[in-house]
C-alpha cells in the first residue's frame, strides 16, 4: 500500500496518468453540465411559491457544495505535505485555492442575486451566509500567502496550517441552518435522504453536482500540471516533453 | 509509519482537535448571539430587548393580515404556534409573503407590546414542488412538506 502511497507522489507519475484522464473527465464534465443546465433552466418545472427564481439553485447549490469539498481537498493535501513533505500534495493544495476561491464566490452572488426577489434583501448576517463569507477570506488568505512566500516549502507550510485551523469553518457551514436559526433555509438536496423536491426537479439538480465535481477535477488537474511543469522544468523528463512537442 | 512522520501527524491531529474544540465552546457560549431572530414566544416571555433593534421570526397567522386601504400599512399575527405577537409595518412586503409564510422581521418592540418592523424579509423553507401539485395537494387537503403546520413540528425552521 506504501509503496502506492509514494508513487502517488511522484510528479512525474501524476502528470502521465493525469494526461490520460484528462480529457474523459473534461468530456464527462462539459456533457453534465450542458444537460444539467438545459433541462434545470428550460425544462424542470417551477416552483410553486418562488416560480421560475429557483432556478438559480442549479447553479448556487452546485457551486456551495464545490467551495466546502474544495476546502476539504486542500486540507487534506495541505496534511499530507505536512507530515509526508509530499510535493505532489502541495502542489494540489496551491491549486485549489483559486478554484475553491471562485466557487465560493459563485456561491455567494448567486445567493445575493437569489436572496432579492424571494427574502427581499441582498445580505443578512446570517450564521449561513457569514461563514460562507468567512469561507471566502480562508481561500483569499491561502492565496495570499501562497503569493507573498518566495520560498515554496515554507509557502506550503504556511498555507497548510492556514488550511487546517480554517478546516473547522467546515462543519459551521454545514450545520449553520441547524443550530441556529438563520433566514437561509435547511438543506434540500441530500444523497442519503428523500429529497425535499420532486423528481423532475432533483434530477438536473443531481446531474449539476456530479457535473461541477467533474469540473472541479478537470480544472484542478489542470492547474496542478501546470504547476508541476513549473517547478520541474530542470528535470530531465520535463526537457525532453519540451523537446518532442 | 516512519516516528517523525508520526509525531508530526499526531501534532497535526491535536491542531485540528484543539481548534474545533476552542472554536466550538466559543460558538456555544454565543449560542444566543448567532440567532439570526427571536422567536414570537421569546419576545412574549420578556426574553427580547425593548427599545432596541431586533429580529423576530415566525408564520404569519392565517387571516390576520389587515391593509391600510389608504397606506401601505400593514398589520398581521407572528406566531411560533406557542405564542402570538402583533406586527405592524408600513412599506412594501416582499412577493414571498402571505399568510401561513415563514417571515424574519426587523424592528423595535413598543410599550404595548406590539412589534413597529422597519423591514419584512420572506423566509422559504427547503421544500420545492411544481405548483400543480401544491395546488392538488391543497385540494386534497393531504398534508404536503411545505405545509406551514409541518414546520411548527420542527423546531426552529420556520
Amino acid at each position: 500500500m506504501w509503496t502506492w502511497f509514494y508513487r502517488l507522489g511522484s510528479p512525474k507519475w501524476f502528470y502521465d496518468i493525469s494526461g490520460r484522464w484528462l480529457p474523459w473527465i473534461a468530456c464527462v464534465a462539459s456533457i453534465l453540465l450542458l444537460t444539467g443546465t438545459v433541462w434545470g433552466l428550460a425544462f424542470a418545472p417551477q416552483d410553486y411559491q418562488q416560480g421560475n427564481s429557483f432556478r438559480i439553485m442549479y447553479i448556487h447549490v452546485p457551486s456551495a457544495f464545490l467551495a466546502q469539498s474544495c476546502y476539504f481537498v486542500m486540507a487534506i493535501c495541505g496534511g499530507i505535505g505536512l507530515v509526508w513533505k509530499m510535493k505532489l500534495s502541495d502542489i494540489v493544495a496551491k491549486s485549489c485555492a483559486p478554484i475553491g476561491a471562485s466557487f465560493t464566490l459563485l456561491a455567494l452572488v448567486t445567493g445575493a442575486i437569489w436572496g432579492k426577489p424571494t427574502w427581499n434583501t441582498w445580505w443578512v448576517w446570517d450564521a449561513r451566509l457569514t461563514s460562507m463569507l468567512v469561507l471566502l477570506f480562508l481561500y483569499l488568505g491561502v492565496i495570499a500567502l501562497q503569493s507573498a512566500i518566495v520560498d515554496r516549502n515554507q509557502a506550503a507550510k504556511a498555507s497548510a496550517v492556514l488550511t487546517l485551523v480554517g478546516l473547522v469553518n467546515i462543519p459551521i457551514i454545514k450545520y449553520s441552518v441547524e443550530w441556529w436559526n438563520t433566514l437561509h433555509q435547511p438543506a434540500s438536496f441530500s444523497l442519503i435522504s428523500r429529497p425535499a423536491m420532486p423528481m423532475e426537479m432533483w434530477m438536473p439538480l443531481l446531474i449539476m453536482v456530479i457535473g461541477f465535481y467533474c469540473f472541479f477535477a478537470a480544472v484542478l488537474i489542470m492547474r496542478t500540471r501546470v504547476e508541476i511543469l513549473e517547478r520541474e522544468w530542470r528535470t530531465d523528463w520535463v526537457r525532453s516533453l519540451v523537446k518532442n512537442r | 509509519m516512519h516516528p517523525v512522520r508520526k509525531q508530526r501527524l499526531v501534532i497535526l491531529l491535536f491542531i485540528v482537535a484543539g481548534v474545533s474544540v476552542a472554536v466550538g465552546l466559543a460558538l456555544v457560549v454565543l449560542q444566543e448571539n448567532i440567532n439570526l431572530f427571536y422567536t414570537p414566544t421569546e419576545i412574549a416571555n420578556g426574553d427580547a430587548p425593548g427599545n432596541t433593534l431586533i429580529r423576530a421570526g415566525g408564520m404569519v397567522v392565517d387571516g390576520s393580515v389587515k391593509r391600510d386601504s389608504n397606506s401601505l400599512k400593514v398589520e398581521f399575527q407572528l406566531t411560533d404556534y406557542a405564542k402570538t405577537i402583533t406586527v405592524q409595518y408600513e412599506g412594501i412586503l416582499p412577493d414571498l409573503f402571505r399568510e401561513g409564510q415563514g417571515i424574519v422581521t426587523q424592528g423595535k418592540i413598543n410599550r404595548e407590546g406590539s412589534f413597529q418592523a422597519i423591514e419584512v424579509l420572506a423566509k422559504h423553507d427547503e421544500n420545492y414542488m411544481s405548483p400543480e401539485v401544491a395546488e392538488a395537494l391543497e385540494k386534497s387537503g393531504a398534508d404536503y412538506p411545505g405545509k406551514a403546520i409541518d414546520n411548527a413540528s420542527k423546531k426552529m425552521s420556520y
